[in-house]
């Protein structure tokens, strides 16, 4: 266990700026999910907090010793890879076993902390096979495996669940929570997958263009979003941007105003905003009006499947409360 | 169930498959059976007619010091060509490997020797070692070496490896170097996270990785040390000093084409055809089998 620090950490591949400051501060045994959309450097940020890419300039410290310039096996970490980058000709055992018997372990104990983990995994029947005889998701437990039996300070994921199924994708989610909570290895996980973020992070990265949009936990990042991209980006389906004018008594500045679905309501009252029912999609327990307004921005709708549905084509008008208006700048910012 | 496209009669696909057949037995079943039919047989001294001998000629030449010298000469090439070739190879593409830039200017650089045929290849380094106005010779007569691979069996031995080596330094270097790119990074970054350095990395992870590579660039720097290094011992060494670089193939031409010795040569091709396909069998029944993951 341990704490991890990133201060001013910037990378740059040439003159290419892709890493412009992050700052964190993690907790013992904290999961901290970086969540972005792709290319905006949240693989990156995690390759140089393994020392799989050097430091531009900043620092990263794991548990207060600063190891920007120590090889990555040096850094007491793990790391789980999208493609689960197991050794294809070595068994399970083998794949475990590996760093333990590079780092010169006796024989015996190297067997009881594979066994141990290989129990915690159900992994126990597959120890003789090699990679290629396993399934998805029996692959994805073998790299866990042997990112924990060296028991390392850190854990680190990229993406470590996009190549499976969706089923098995919350499956494995789940897994992986209560594995770390049980472990209790301090762990970043980068995914571009906002419903893990949501479901798996103590505290989340929003990250967008290099930049840290915001970090906080994940019910606070939802219902107190930093900025429009961040607003857009976490939650499903996004947040509806409108004109700031259809706001009762907008701020000075403010350009676009942010209604999550489920605040949008359809209503009879004539005088509010209008528009036209494009299509619904009706996903059982709720359904999801999509409206056209009148000066053309499409918004949803989340209502319960109880409520009166609307048909194709009809005029509605939407209400939302005061209190759940969003404000930005012509930045993105929140006012 | 596996789809197949198939034929409904047999005249069809025999047609299709006819050029190659004819191209086959042409080229290869003709001469082969000759080979065979000959080396029954020795021919008169003026090559007038030829007297059947059955396995005479076999008897012969396995009781004959020359050409189980031959044996052992073959043997000590075709290693020393596919350990130099591939060891220098497997080098150069790792090292190939790890550049980021520039890769391309050194790659193109290092196919070149490929595109020289062996006999051009020959000349090239029979002038570089030639023991009056060679360079290299000069060179090392510089420092008190007196190159001679006129005289000298081992020096002759070294010359025609080196230089069978060079051009195919160039292929297998390509075919590392493919097997090498095709080995997924997450790996290699996987075992640099569990603690191996760059050289267990390499003989742990990395070789074990390339061995279907080594193993069917190993067959066909095999088969290439024996048959095809013809040009470059032909012109280096002729086969001499003494015999010294006279490999089972050169003794095929030597004693047939220039000896005269047709039947012997015929038997000679025929116990080449067997080795041939011996070493090919073991390698595939052996070693294949330790290869695949």
């Amino acid at each position: 266990m341990a704490t991890v620090s990133l201060s001013g950490i910037k990378k740059s591949f040439g003159k290419t700026d892709v890493i412009h400051g992050i700052d964190m501060d993690i907790k013992e045994g904290e999961l901290i999910v970086i969540v972005g959309p792709s290319g905006c450097g949240k693989s990156t940020l995690l390759r140089m907090v393994a020392g799989l890419e050097t430091i531009t300039s900043g620092e990263v410290s794991i548990d207060g010793n600063r190891v920007n310039d120590l090889e990555p096996m040096n850094r007491d970490i793990a790391m789980v890879f999208q493609n689960y980058a197991l050794y294809p000709h070595m068994s399970v055992f083998d794949n475990m076993a590996y760093g333990l018997k590079i780092a010169g372990r006796p024989k015996g104990e190297i067997a009881d902390r594979v066994g141990a983990a290989a129990k915690l995994l159900q992994l126990e029947p597959y120890l003789k096979r090699r990679p290629r005889e396993l399934s998805g998701g029996q692959r994805q437990r073998v790299a866990m495996g042997r990112a924990i039996v060296r028991r390392p300070a850190v854990f680190l994921f990229d993406e470590p669940l996009s190549n499976l199924d969706a089923k098995l994708r919350v499956q494995m989610r789940l897994e992986i929570k209560q594995l770390q909570r049980r472990l209790g290895v301090t762990s970043l996980y980068v995914t571009h997958d906002q419903v893990e973020a949501m479901t798996l992070a103590d505290r989340m990265i929003v990250m967008n263009g290099g930049v840290a949009e915001q970090i906080g936990a994940p019910l606070e990042v939802y219902a107190n979003p930093a900025s429009e991209f961040v607003a857009g980006f976490i939650g499903s389906p996004p947040t509806n941007f409108m004109q700031a004018e259809l706001a009762g008594v907008p701020p000075a500045s403010a350009v676009t105003l942010g209604v999550r679905p489920e605040h949008l309501a359809i209503t009879t009252d004539t005088h509010k905003v209008r528009g036209a029912v494009l299509y619904t999609e009706a996903l059982g327990a709720e359904t999801l009006v999509h409206v056209k307004l009148a000066d053309g921005t499409l918004v949803t709708v989340r209502q319960n499947a109880t409520e009166k549905l609307p048909q194709e084509g009809e005029d509605v008008a939407l209400t939302w409360g005061k209190a759940d208006e969003m404000h930005f700048d012509a930045s993105g910012k929140r006012i | 169930m596996e789809k197949r496209v198939t034929f409904k009669g047999i005249w069809l696909p025999l047609l299709l498959v006819l050029p190659q057949i004819v191209i086959t037995a042409v080229f290869f079943f003709y001469p082969a059976g000759q080979a065979i039919w000959q080396s029954l047989f020795i021919p008169d001294p003026f090559g007038l007619s030829m007297r059947f001998v059955g396995l005479g000629n076999f008897e012969y030449l396995l009781g004959n010091p020359y050409y189980r010298a031959s044996f052992v000469t073959t043997a000590v090439f075709s290693t020393l060509v596919t350990v130099v070739s591939m060891g220098v190879a497997l080098y150069l593409a790792v090292l190939a490997d790890r550049l980021i830039k520039g890769s391309g200017v050194y790659r193109t650089l290092l196919i070149w020797p490929y595109a020289v045929a062996p006999a051009v290849a020959g000349v090239l380094w029979l002038f570089m070692f030639n023991t009056r106005v060679g360079v290299v010779t000069w060179y090392l007569g510089l420092l008190g070496y007196d190159w001679n691979h006129v005289l000298n069996g081992d020096e002759a031995m070294g010359l025609v490896v080196v230089a069978s080596s060079w051009g195919r330094i160039s292929y297998n270097f390509l075919f590392f170097l493919a097997g090498l790119q095709a080995i997924p990074k997450s790996v290699i970054e996987a075992a640099a996270i569990d603690g191996a350095r760059f050289w267990t990395r390499f003989r742990t992870i990395v070789f074990p990785l390339l061995s279907p590579t080594t193993f069917f660039l190993l067959v066909v720097n095999i088969v290439y040390a024996f048959f095809e290094t013809f040009g470059v011992i032909h012109t280096i060494t002729a086969g001499g000093p003494q015999q010294a670089t006279t490999i089972l193939v050169y003794k095929v031409y030597s004693d047939g084409f220039v000896g005269q010795d047709l039947g012997s040569s015929a038997a000679q091709s025929v116990i080449l055809l067997f080795i041939v396909g011996l070493l090919t069998i073991v390698q595939f029944k052996f070693i294949e089998r330790r290869v695949h993951y």
